[in-house]
């Protein structure tokens, strides 16, 4: 579904990504782990189309199609869904007309017909179930005056409306505590499905005990240092990341 | 976000979307102005003598007059004697007596303004009195009006018809002696629209008006009154675009609003004549003076303004709150792009005791446009517990723009209370990027943002209006930021 090869990227002549190779199949889960700086959140925000970072070499196909021509509206319509560290603010944009603006405009491009407001708020109603909200949350305006947890929630409910093919989870955890952690979690692993990728991008190994990745890499300096299972998050935990820097530079 | 990206750029590219001529075969004065134009206006308007008095008089004192320069605005001086002051359709018998007669070009005219003015009739239950250049052409549901008591024609008619309601309240809000463009007005005023609702009586239908520039190089001089006698409650919509043209042009309008006592007036306008072209050339300065007069108690006068269009826009509609309890209301979103100059506010000036006025102003600069908040709070001795709130906010759109704040706050009363909050924000590249991830084009992005900033003042407007302010936002930052 997703090939990355030899990524090269920077952001104000600053080498992020080096030389970063991945590849995501349909149903598989990974999780990308590193200290902080090592290029975590840069290669999400090239893979959703950010503004701001300069590629410089290798590729990126997203189900075959070079993902780094396409323009950011074009990538989600593809079923590219980027759950944001820090969901943005939109005062007075209603929560239930964003999504349905945006649902629509992504059904349109899969050549689905567009939901009127009677089918959507079936949908949606169900969704909702998913990230436990009640239907009080579609009436507030897009994540203004949102607690953390409830941003993150939003984020998911997006996620369980738009129906990606690849979903990026970026630093979901960060900033919630242990029962928010695991609705955001509950409502990921709801969403897991044969047809369905996702990356976890994570700074800590707590958020892998809810959401199980098949694979585990570890990004440091710009590239994937270590892949491995499940196992290799825990022993990260265990040792921290120094362990892998230092074995990386010898 | 000090960045401005290509596609932000090409915001300021997007034509005037109404921007045509009707060729229509009209009667005009000759450039200039003296007292022999002012009597050749009220001559052809079949006028009674005391107006023809009242314009030369007002003429008179014009000519002591200068122009102000106040305002945050740059412009290039406006040549009075190079305007033609009166243009009529020309038309071969009388005026129309129903759409019927009117002509098909017009009504071509409104169609491709998306203003059908049939299906108006039908579809809102709103009386248009279309006003096409000076003089108005078509009048709808007089009928019904009539039934109620109230009294909705030209200002023309008003001045044969009903000259004593015309004397006693015309010049009362805002005096011939008021400002520079208001003498001017007062001299040379072509038609406009005149409101008179009786006492308890509630309109039975929102009243609607759409002026309409066309004759190049014309002047437009609209002169408004709307009466409200105690207990009444009218609400009026006042909706214009203009056609393309070559040459600044002049708008000087006056509208007065008189509400006695426990009346309501709501005023709503939407504004969009040209703008001027990418250097700024050709655009309508717009330099109006509309004022509201709560004369009785428990008085209440709402403005609510959209204003998209024009090179200049200079007006601040105003409320004086004289009787006690009265309310004054202003809702205002601004938009200025390309070359585009606003300034723009209101003035609530508090007389009466327990008097409240509530003042909702959003500003949206792209391009190069510059807006101007600038608004005056005044707090007279006799205002006891008077209170005021003012929210002000400006919503930037690339870095060329931009937003001026200009608060005056008046008070001379110590139980009075006034507050103001004012903001800037950028529509961010975050923001943006945001939406775009969801799926959204640039542009329903920056249309989605945008309308989400202005909610507050759309929720004033009359339903059918606030849709249409929703889509002429939406056509005027069409070609945003992407």
């Amino acid at each position: 579904m997703l090939n990355i090869e030899k990524l090269q990227a920077s952001v104000d002549d600053k080498p992020i990504l080096n030389g970063l190779d991945l590849k995501v199949n349909a149903g598989e889960v990974h999780a990308i782990m590193g200290p902080n700086g090592s290029g975590k959140s840069t290669l999400a925000h090239i893979l959703a189309g950010r503004e701001g970072y300069k590629v410089s070499g290798g590729t990126a196909s997203f189900e075959g199609e070079d993902l780094l021509a396409l323009a950011p509206e074009e990538r989600a319509r593809r079923g590219l869904f980027l759950a944001l560290q820090y969901p943005v603010e939109l005062p007075g944009v209603n929560n239930m007309v964003f999504l349905k603006t945006a649902l629509n405009a992504v059904r349109a491009a899969r050549g689905k017909p567009l939901l009127d407001a009677v089918g959507f708020m079936k949908l949606v109603r169900e969704r909702l179930g998913l990230v436990q909200m009640d239907e009080r949350f579609l009436k507030r305006n897009v994540n203004a005056g949102f607690s953390g947890g409830e941003k993150k929630r939003n984020e998911i409910l997006q996620m369980a409306v738009l129906e990606p093919k690849l979903a990026i989870l970026d630093e979901t955890d960060s900033g919630l505590d242990i029962d928010a952690l695991r609705v955001v979690a509950d409502g990921v692993n709801a969403l897991r499905s044969p047809e369905r990728a996702m990356i976890v991008v994570t700074h800590y190994q707590r958020l892998l005990d809810y959401i199980q990745p098949d694979f585990v890499h570890v990004l440091a300096g710009g590239r994937i240092v270590r892949s491995g299972d499940r196992t290799l998050a825990l022993e990260l935990e265990e040792k921290g990341y120094g362990w892998l820097e230092q074995e990386d530079a010898a | 976000m000090s960045h401005t990206t290509p596609a932000m750029e090409s915001f300021v590219s997007g034509e005037y979307q109404h921007g045509f001529v009707t060729p229509i075969e009209s009667d005009t004065l000759p450039p200039g102005l003296d007292e022999a134009v002012i009597r050749a206006i009220s001559a052809r308007k079949v006028e009674p003598e005391w107006m023809l008095e009242r314009r030369l008089q007002a003429y008179r004192h014009w000519q002591t007059m200068t122009e102000p320069d106040w305002a945050h605005l740059r412009s290039s001086p406006i040549d009075f004697n190079g305007i033609s002051y009166y243009s009529a359709p020309k038309r071969d018998k009388d005026a129309p007596q129903s759409l019927d007669e009117i002509d098909p070009q017009l009504l071509e005219t409104y169609r491709k303004l998306g203003i059908p003015v049939e299906e108006q009739k039908a579809l809102a239950g709103v009386a248009v009195d279309a006003v096409f250049d000076s003089v108005s052409v078509a009048t709808t549901f007089r009928k019904t009006l009539h039934e109620a008591g109230v009294i909705f024609c030209s200002m023309s008619e008003a001045v044969r018809e009903h000259p004593e309601l015309v004397q006693k309240y015309l010049g009362s809000v805002v005096p011939h002696t008021d400002n520079f463009f208001a003498s001017l007005n007062s001299a040379v005023f072509s038609d406009g629209t005149f409101v008179y609702v009786p006492e308890g009586v509630r309109c039975p239908m929102e009243l609607s008006t759409y002026f309409r520039i066309n004759e190049a190089n014309t002047g437009q001089f609209e002169r408004t009154l709307i009466v409200a006698e105690a207990g009444s409650h009218v609400s009026y919509l006042e909706g214009c675009t203009a056609p393309m043209r070559d040459e600044n042009q002049l708008h000087a309008a006056v509208v007065e609003l008189v509400a006695m006592e426990d009346a309501q007036i709501k005023y709503s306008t939407v504004q969009n004549w040209y703008p001027g072209d990418a250097q700024g050339r050709g655009g309508i300065y717009n330099f109006v003076t509309k004022r509201g007069d709560c004369r009785g108690d428990r008085a209440r006068i709402s403005w609510t303004q959209v204003e998209t269009g024009s090179a200049i826009t200079w007006k601040y509609p105003s409320c004086i709150l004289r009787g006690d309890d009265s309310v004054g209301e202003f809702y205002s979103v601004a938009v200025t792009r390309g070359r585009q100059q606003a300034d723009t506010g209101t003035k609530m000036i508090h007389m009466g005791s327990n008097t409240r006025s509530t003042i909702v102003s959003k500003g949206i600069s792209a391009g190069e446009g510059q807006n101007t908040y600038r608004g005056l709070v005044r707090m007279t001795p006799k205002a006891e517990n008077a209170r005021n709130h003012t929210q002000c906010d400006s919503l930037l759109i690339g870095a060329r723009c931009g937003a001026h704040t200009f608060p005056y706050i008046e008070v001379r009363n110590p139980t009075a209370k006034v507050e103001h909050e004012a903001t800037t924000s950028k529509i961010g590249e975050d923001q943006l990027f945001y939406c775009r991830q969801r799926g959204l084009s640039g542009e329903d992005a920056v249309s989605l943002i945008v309308n989400g900033f202005c909610k507050e003042v759309f929720n004033e407007l009359p339903m059918e209006f606030a849709v249409e302010a929703q889509k002429l936002l939406n056509v005027t930052l069409e070609g945003a930021v992407g």
